[in-house]
């Protein structure tokens, strides 16, 4: 298992799940691929398929409609894989709380390694996240083999 | 010759919402189309029920993240027209510049995803680079990249401080020149104009018919404009012009698009020069009973919002019409009789909250299980053989 985490950190594929968003968070992901902030320097790609992805990035407040095919979504991806929810809504709902078409939190429905909260988060702290996640699970790794 | 049923979304991978299209093709050319929404339904209608007028503002400022003006923006007019009440010069003003960067910046993001679904990633990486440059104008007047949180019923939340204000108008200037250079590496493009004359055109009559709003009605010849036929805020303080093409296909579209920017630009520029001294809040306390509307152009097409007020302090009900909504049943129209490949960019001609691509895991129609695009056509033409067998036709 070890080996297989080790590889998928040195190039992480994103795959992008919008659950009902306003756009924003969508964009703010986005905006990390172009000039400015350009992720693809940390080996960080979007997937076209959730088939060859490593990182799933949740955005939205999951509405009913979108519940079931976030599951399959997650069933579907290769493990071991690492997910990060984005935004307000995908940490807590938000404003979206009382709303009766969002029933759970995102990490109710599928397990959820990273929290980057924010409305929308900044492309700065979206790379932060990820970068951390990344820098988190290969500290793991070096304690877990010096054990 | 057979029918074969294409499903594009409801996921995929480049952004925004999920929606889910199925295009009904025949060889090549697509005969029927179908769109399911509701994969993004939050009912905001019914949270701003739960809401005081002014935290309102802030839950319709979520209805859409590139729009974050037009729908504060409609909601603020609809509950000033409750009362009627006239809002101090100072503050139009700041609505009309924040309406208008915002204006800005959603076009060159559409323009940057068109360019990305012709295969144009060069001016994607372009458009959204110049973008950044109107994000950060916005961080300066507003504080945030995106949710403004500039408005509120009777005026604006923050002041533009006078010494932003140069720094702001050589950030638009600067950005200029880059702008013209991608205009001309748009229009006089060849290949571009291969790919988008004379595709998915929208008639007049159907422009009409079908009550398209916004860029898409302007391109086909419609002279439709909030800003122009009913103005609003400082609208009616200055010249400017509205842009119309004639052939209605996505390459109009497109120039509409790209020649806005420069209206818009030059509107702010204005703005931010003879911006009137004063108050920008009423400050008014109660809302009496009452209904009223607010429409305004949105980068999109007109905004629709209607509030009504029982006197207590949260609407008793408050409706939406988004742009997209009048635009979207005009696929019906454009994209009858056009090539699959061409589907794409038809698509995303409106300018709709979402854009589709082909190239993902995708639904059937019974939504219980994922195939791959290649899987679904091939399930989907295995099928049609099926029921071919079975009504013993060749
Ligand atoms: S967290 Fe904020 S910006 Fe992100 S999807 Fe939710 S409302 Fe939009």
């Amino acid at each position: 298992m070890s080996v297989r985490v080790q590889a998928l950190l040195k190039s992480p594929w994103i795959f992008h799940l919008s659950t009902g968003s306003c756009n924003n968070c969508d964009i703010e992901i986005l905006d990390c691929l172009t000039p400015r902030f350009d992720v693809e320097r940390f080996g960080m790609l979007l997937a076209g398929s959730i088939r060859h992805a490593d990182v799933l990035v949740v955005t939205g407040s999951a509405s009913r409609k979108c519940i079931p095919r976030m599951k399959q979504i997650y069933e579907q991806m290769p493990k071991p894989c690492f997910v990060v929810a984005i935004g307000e809504c995908a940490l807590s709902r938000g404003m979206f709380i009382q709303s009766y078409n969002c029933p759970l939190p995102i990490d109710k429905i599928i397990p959820v390694d990273v929290y980057i909260p924010g409305c929308p988060p900044k492309p700065e702290a979206i790379i932060a996240g990820i970068m951390k996640l990344v820098k988190k699970t290969e500290e793991g790794l070096k304690n877990k083999q010096a054990v | 010759m057979g029918r074969t049923i294409v499903p594009i979304g409801p996921y995929h991978p480049l952004q925004e919402e999920p929606e889910f299209f199925k295009l009904t093709v025949e060889g090549e050319t697509v005969v029927q189309i179908e769109v399911q929404v509701g994969y993004n339904h939050r009912g905001i209608e019914k949270l701003s029920e739960m809401k005081t007028f002014d935290q309102s503002t802030f839950a319709v400022e979520r209805i859409c993240g590139i729009c974050s003006t037009s729908h504060p923006f409609a909601y603020t007019q609809a509950v000033e027209d409750i009362f009627p009440v006239e809002v101090p010069m100072r503050a139009k003003f700041i609505r009309v510049i924040i309406a208008e960067t915002e204006r800005i910046h959603s076009h060159l993001l559409w323009l940057g995803l068109a360019g990305h679904f012709l295969g144009y990633n060069t001016v994607f990486m372009w458009a959204w680079k110049l973008r950044e440059e109107i994000l950060d104008v916005m961080e300066i007047l507003s504080g945030n990249r995106n949710n403004y949180a500039m408005f509120k019923p009777g005026g604006i939340r923050r002041d533009i401080k006078p010494e932003d204000i140069p720094g702001v108008l050589k950030k638009i200037d600067s950005i200029i020149p880059t702008l013209e250079m991608l205009k001309k590496a748009v229009m006089d493009d060849p290949v571009l104009h291969a790919r988008t004359k004379n595709i998915g055109i929208l008639k007049k009559e159907d422009a009409i018919n079908f009550c398209a709003v916004g860029p898409t009605a302007r391109a086909s010849g419609v002279k439709r404009d909030v800003r122009k036929d009913s103005p609003y805020a400082a609208y009616d303080q200055f010249p400017w012009e509205m842009i119309t093409c004639e052939a209605g296909d996505v390459f109009d579209k497109l120039v509409v698009r790209v020649l806005e920017t420069f209206e818009s630009i030059k509107m702010v520029k204005y703005c931010l020069n003879k911006l009137p001294d004063g108050p920008i809040d009423l400050n008014f306390k109660d809302i009496p009973p009452g209904e009223g509307i607010g429409h305004i152009e949105a980068p999109r097409g007109e905004c629709f919002h209607y509030v009504r007020s029982d006197g207590t302090n949260r609407p008793a009900r408050h409706k939406v019409r988004a742009p997209t909504f009048m635009n979207l049943p005009t696929y019906k129209a454009t994209i009858i009789g056009q090539t699959i490949s061409d589907a794409t960019i038809i698509l995303a001609g409106i300018d709709p909250c979402y854009c589709c691509t082909e190239r993902m895991g995708v639904l059937d129609t019974k939504g219980n299980r994922i195939y791959s695009g290649a899987d679904l056509l091939l399930l989907s033409q295995q099928k049609t053989e099926n029921i071919r067998k079975q009504m013993g036709v060749k």
